[in-house]
């Protein structure tokens, strides 16, 4: 067992290897001197020339990568030119946001997507397991951002309940927060329910098919007690480790939610970063996405050896 | 007695591809997915012959109307018929959908196939860069790209294809491992049959069901990206219609012009609704494993 966990552990630094590589690559596919395009609109020749030094831009590539990499191992990843600060600073800054819209949508999603899978799982065939799936259909093929606009002509536009953009900080205002934060989330959080829901449902069946599962009921267990003590707990393995690989697919969406509703989180930073031609802010966000979903599969992997105990033998 | 003998071999090679199609036939929801997507093929294909007017005309004195006799959808902010953009926008996003995924495809099968049959070195590097692609956000990553790339409606399906690449590896690996070993397999190589055809006459087409369904589904989660991209203005540039293009000027509309996002939206959430349901079935109906589970709960019932 301890031979796989430090297998799995040693196993993220390749994979790291070759995301700073790609990341770094990003830079080759911009045409011409990157300093040129780096420097922005102005193309202040002292700009370019600062550049050339501070990238070493002069040097052949692989000693400009293992630079590079360098800096990133010591969490310098660059300046924003636009905003003349370090990369890390500002994300940072905007992580808390990102944070906070993710944590309210995954509990959004698991709030409403183990429900539904355990109900359609035990309720297999009727018509309440094909409700779950047709709103599983409807959360995977809803353009998030449309939605976003649905319910802001609902909510904001027809009721006036919900402010359609602008963002509180928890600090200054809870409930200001939480009502700038709730559309978002539930935009967010509803793709990810539906994929929750197939999960679920597909594990519970597997699991309801055990002889346990049988025996428990020829015992006179009740169907509750055999639903929740019996099938859910041992189908929330799985649910556990592929939750954590829709990590990815939260922060993608949130870069949609964060536009639609202009939160300024992390989606917003790299797509003003983008339309600035702010190339290192683009960078430093991937690098850090990336290396945020490669440590929280690498604990979803590990936790799910400490949730079975028969992988432990 | 040869023809006879070829006769045979010939129907035995069709039947299962007719028995698939039997079943997929046979689900309601598959075959309303392939009516909608075959619909929209049409409506894109046709679009000069259907659209009532000029997609990129403007006119100001229709700026903002809401749907009427003349425009069945109403106009946008620059009084251009919606209807019209909408139907030429089903051409960026189907485009945008089947050159994507094609690029994954071309991509990323036979670089999974390599990884699976030569295993050993080959396989761990390729995995590990996989891995890596995989580790960064689909969306995200396909901004990156588009960003370093430039905004375009060309390097926004490069920048999706991809994206979406990883998924496709790691299916062929993982279908070439379990293939391989199969006795057919080994007799082939027996027969000294060289390794590369191997892969494309005896491994390649025993896992071709399996790729389809995902490239079913990738064709879904392609359309949605693109309309993502354009939304953000990284895909199809204006004045030329994307249903995501359409959605971005509407956000600044939202109160006055609700029509100019309600279909441009409804569009995009039908033509993925309508490949999705078309995977699920295409997957009921060619996964063995999803059929056995089906058998199985059926003999719990």
């Amino acid at each position: 067992m301890l031979l796989y966990f430090v297998r799995r552990i040693l196993l993220i630094f390749p994979t790291l290897l070759f995301v700073s590589m790609l990341i770094f690559g990003l830079q080759q596919l911009l045409p011409g001197d990157p300093a040129v395009a780096l420097a922005g609109e102005d193309r202040n020749p002292e700009v370019i020339a600062y550049l050339h030094q501070r990238y070493h831009l002069d040097a052949p590539l692989p000693l400009r990568y293992l630079l590079w990499l360098k800096g990133v191992a010591a969490g310098d990843l660059g300046d924003s030119i636009r905003i003349n600060r370090p990369v890390l600073d500002l994300v940072l800054e905007k992580l808390p946001v990102t944070a906070e819209l993710a944590g309210l949508a995954m509990l959004i999603a698991l709030g409403i997507g183990i429900p539904a899978g355990v109900v359609s799982a035990v309720r297999k065939g009727t018509w309440i397991d094909d409700a779950a799936n047709v709103f599983a259909l409807w959360g995977l093929s809803t353009p998030n951002f449309w939605l976003g606009f649905l319910l802001i002509l609902l909510f904001s536009v027809k009721l006036g309940l919900l402010p359609s953009s602008g963002y509180v900080g928890p600090g200054e205002d809870l409930a200001g927060n939480l009502a700038s934060m709730i559309m978002p989330a539930f935009v967010l959080g509803n793709a990810i329910a539906a994929v929750m829901m197939r999960h679920t449902r597909s594990a519970m069946l597997q699991v309801l098919g055990m002889d346990y599962v049988r025996t428990a009921r020829a015992k006179g267990l009740s169907a509750r007690a055999i639903v929740l003590h019996h099938v859910l707990r041992n189908a929330l393995i799985p649910i556990v480790t592929l939750g954590a690989l829709e990590f990815g697919q939260l922060l993608s969406g949130a870069v949609l939610t964060e536009q639609v509703f202009t939160i300024p989180g992390f989606g917003k930073l790299i797509v003003d970063a983008v339309f600035n031609r702010d190339y290192a802010v683009v960078q430093g966000v991937v690098l850090c996405t990336a290396t945020a979903y490669i440590l929280l599969n690498l604990c979803a992997d590990l936790a799910y050896f400490f949730i079975d105990p028969r992988l432990r033998a | 007695m040869s023809t006879l003998a070829l006769g045979a071999a010939g129907s035995a090679r069709q039947a299962p591809w007719r028995r698939t199609l039997r079943r997929v036939a046979s689900r309601r929801g598959a075959v309303l997915g392939a009516a909608i997507v075959l619909f929209f093929i049409a409506v894109a294909l046709l679009a000069p012959l259907i659209a009532p007017d000029d997609p990129l005309a403007t006119n100001w004195s229709a700026v903002r109307k809401p749907p009427s006799v003349a425009h069945l959808l109403g106009t946008d902010e620059l009084g251009r018929d919606v209807l019209s953009r909408v139907i030429y926008g089903a051409r960026a996003s189907l485009l945008a959908g089947v050159v994507s995924v094609a690029i994954s495809l071309l991509l990323g099968v036979p670089i999974g196939l390599v990884a699976g049959y030569v295993g050993g070195a080959v396989d761990a590097v390729l995995m590990r860069m996989t891995d890596a692609l995989l580790a960064c956000p689909f969306l995200i990553l396909a901004i990156a790209l588009a960003a370093f790339l430039g905004p375009s409606l060309l390097n926004a399906m490069i920048a999706i294809g991809i994206s979406a690449m990883p998924a496709f590896i790691r299916l062929t690996r993982a279908q070439t491992l379990t293939t391989k070993v199969e006795d057919y397999v080994r007799a082939a190589r027996a027969m000294g049959n060289p390794h590369w055809r191997i892969l494309l006459r005896h491994i390649l087409p025993n896992i071709l069901a399996a790729i389809l369904v995902q490239a079913t589904l990738a064709l879904a989660a392609a359309i949605i990206a693109e309309a993502s991209l354009s939304y953000l203005g990284l895909g199809q540039q204006p004045p030329a219609p994307s249903w995501g293009s359409m959605l971005n000027t509407a956000r600044g509309f939202l109160a006055q012009a609700p029509w100019m996002a309600w279909w441009p939206g409804l569009a995009i959430f039908v033509v993925v609704l309508s490949f999705n349901l078309l995977g699920d079935g295409l997957r009921d109906a060619l996964d063995p494993r999803a059929t056995r589970s089906v058998v199985a709960s059926g003999r719990q019932r």
